[in-house]
């Protein structure tokens, strides 16, 4: 615990969730709802500077100790003392986040990326769209629940024939 | 091609540039929409060689992953090794000794001024300068020759492990190292002779896909992209890892933000890089470049596996499935400075062998993120200046 984040706790003290319980340099999770302002707060708050968005992913914590299921993971930097913060926004219910590509126009492609594998909808989005799977495809591969060698796609590829025997 | 509307302007053409097409240096498409040579809209398409990198992650051990990273950035596969290796360790909780740390550095400057060789000489064969490219690739063979010395291949180097190195380096492979470093400031020069006074060169590149301060933040940018803006954000120099803390070296950074400050940052960067090489190679320290084997981490010397059951039962105990020295449960984020940007890896651990979560933070990606803005209103051959000075790489982009 550092004081970034005693200061997110004592700023948004019904937004803090407990766990999941492990060792983390810098990390809070908090919840889904009100993330914007959050991270508007780490963005702009004189103490707090953390204007650049590093990294944004998610994780499936099906198999881990943890308040939910699925969580986005915020990974921001303070560009001047170079120090990292990560923010676990665990969503309850309707898997759905407000967008932060208004914030950081990166997150555009981020957020499509992690709806693409792991089915969350962020509201908001300019263009919420598959970007590494085909545009027809079923399911989000990243979810802990889905098999390594997919669900039988591999089995429904269309065999194409010789119309006739080599001369 | 498809046509879709005519007006008294002339007609408004849909381009598909890619998949398959020699300048994009990778498997992508980018579909443009033209007015004549004014690019209108362009939306890029990526994914085509997507091939589940993070999901296999979760099947496999910390050092098998390894294996995984060569095949991203497939231009310097050394740094995302080191990487890899790094963001594992500091997970493990551990340090390798001094002199592994000081051979991952001199590893990953020489691929970094192999992928800039790359990098400079494929943007500059796109806008006609074929010699560049092959003075390029003429240096970069000869690297490629000292990785395959010391790591046993070209391209799948694999050479990092969680602890430590596959081997320490070849007796004389310094000496080679140094003899290189002596014969190619030269090439560096010829390359600036032939491209920085060139009328098309600088034609092409200046002012052309220019990215201002506030859009590296707005879009994440790293790297080369995000210095030759203006900002002054290398992790070498502002978060130290792999002891770069001991090295002398200066970060370029540059002015306008345009391809060919792009240009100019990279140049410096391989005069920097050299630099390093040479103190690396003047401070070698003596040792072990593993940490100890009696940490149950590393795998103890293969003369003592073939040679003492102790050793034997050793070599097992690390490297079968059910043994070997766990992590911690937790989560960690460490990000090194790789030739394209800040290559970042989020792992997520619950205790087991095989990781519960690795998030690889592809620079490529990001920086990529900015290139429909950049187009948006340019001409339509700016589209392989900026293509070539965001130096995008398909296997990192679509991991």
């Amino acid at each position: 615990m550092s004081e970034f984040t005693e200061k997110i706790k004592l700023k948004f003290p019904d937004e803090i969730l407990e766990g999941p319980e492990f060792d983390s340099e810098d990390a809070v999770s908090v919840k889904s709802d009100k993330i914007l302002d959050i991270l508007d707060y780490c963005r702009t708050d004189a103490g707090m500077r953390f204007e650049f968005l590093t990294d944004l992913t998610a994780v499936d914590f099906l198999e881990l100790d943890s308040p939910e299921r699925l969580a986005v993971i915020y990974v921001l930097r303070n560009m001047a003392s170079m120090e990292t913060l990560i923010l676990r926004a665990f969503m309850f219910g309707d898997e759905e986040i407000d967008t932060v590509s208004e914030i950081w126009h990166s997150a555009e492609w981020l957020e499509r990326e992690v709806w693409d594998l792991f089915g969350i909808k962020f509201k908001g989005h300019p263009n919420l769209k598959r970007i590494l799977m085909p545009d027809d495809y079923e399911g989000h591969p990243l979810r802990k629940d889905y098999p390594l060698k997919g669900r039988g796609e591999r089995d429904s590829f269309k065999i194409i024939q010789r119309e006739r025997e080599r001369y | 091609m498809v046509r879709v509307e005519n007006d008294l302007q002339g007609e408004i053409l849909e381009l598909s540039f890619g998949p398959q097409h020699p300048a994009t240096h990778g498997t992508l498409q980018i579909v443009m929409e033209l007015d004549g040579e004014k690019v209108l809209n362009v939306e890029p398409h990526i994914g085509f060689l997507h091939t589940g990198f993070e999901k296999l992650a979760e099947h496999m051990s910390y050092n098998q992953f390894v294996t995984v990273t060569d095949r991203m950035n497939y231009l310097s596969p050394l740094s995302n090794n080191i990487g890899f290796s790094l963001a594992a360790e500091k997970l493990f909780g551990i340090e390798i000794p001094k002199r592994g740390q000081y051979i991952r550095v001199l590893m990953s400057e020489l691929s970094r001024i192999a992928d800039h060789l790359v990098s400079i000489g494929t943007a500059a064969m796109d806008l006609g300068a074929m010699t560049v490219f092959l003075y390029g690739f003429r240096e970069r063979e000869k690297l490629y020759d000292l990785f395959e010395w010391a790591t046993g291949a070209r391209l799948t180097t694999s050479y990092t492990r969680v602890g430590g190195l596959m081997a320490d380096l070849p007796e004389d492979f310094p000496d080679a190292v140094l003899k290189w470093v002596k014969q190619f400031p030269k090439t560096i020069d010829e390359i600036e002779k032939l491209l920085n006074h060139n009328r098309i060169f600088q034609d092409r590149t200046y002012n052309i896909g220019v990215i201002s301060k506030e859009d590296v933040i707005k879009y994440s940018l790293t790297g080369p992209v995000a210095r030759a803006s203006g900002i002054n954000y290398d992790m070498r120099k502002d978060l130290p890892y792999s002891s770069y803390e001991d090295f002398e070296f200066e970060v370029p950074v540059g002015e306008n933000g345009d391809a060919f400050d792009r240009y100019l940052v990279r140049m410096e960067e391989m005069r920097q890089s050299l630099g390093i090489v040479k103190q690396v190679l003047a401070n070698l320290p003596d040792g072990d470049v593993n940490i100890d084997p009696d940490s149950k981490l590393t795998l103890p010397g293969k003369d003592e596996v073939y040679t003492t059951i102790e050793g034997l039962i050793h070599h097992f105990e690390v490297t079968m499935e059910n043994r070997g020295i766990l992590p911690p449960v937790g989560e960690i984020y460490m990000g090194t400075e790789s030739p394209n940007g800040e290559l970042g890896f989020y792992i997520v651990s619950n205790g087991k062998r095989e990781p519960y979560r690795v998030r690889i933070r592809p620079p490529s990606f990001i920086n990529y993120t900015i290139f429909k803005k950049l187009m948006k209103g340019a001409m339509f051959s700016d589209i392989v200046s900026n293509l070539g000075s965001l130096n995008i790489i398909a296997g990192e982009l679509d991991r």
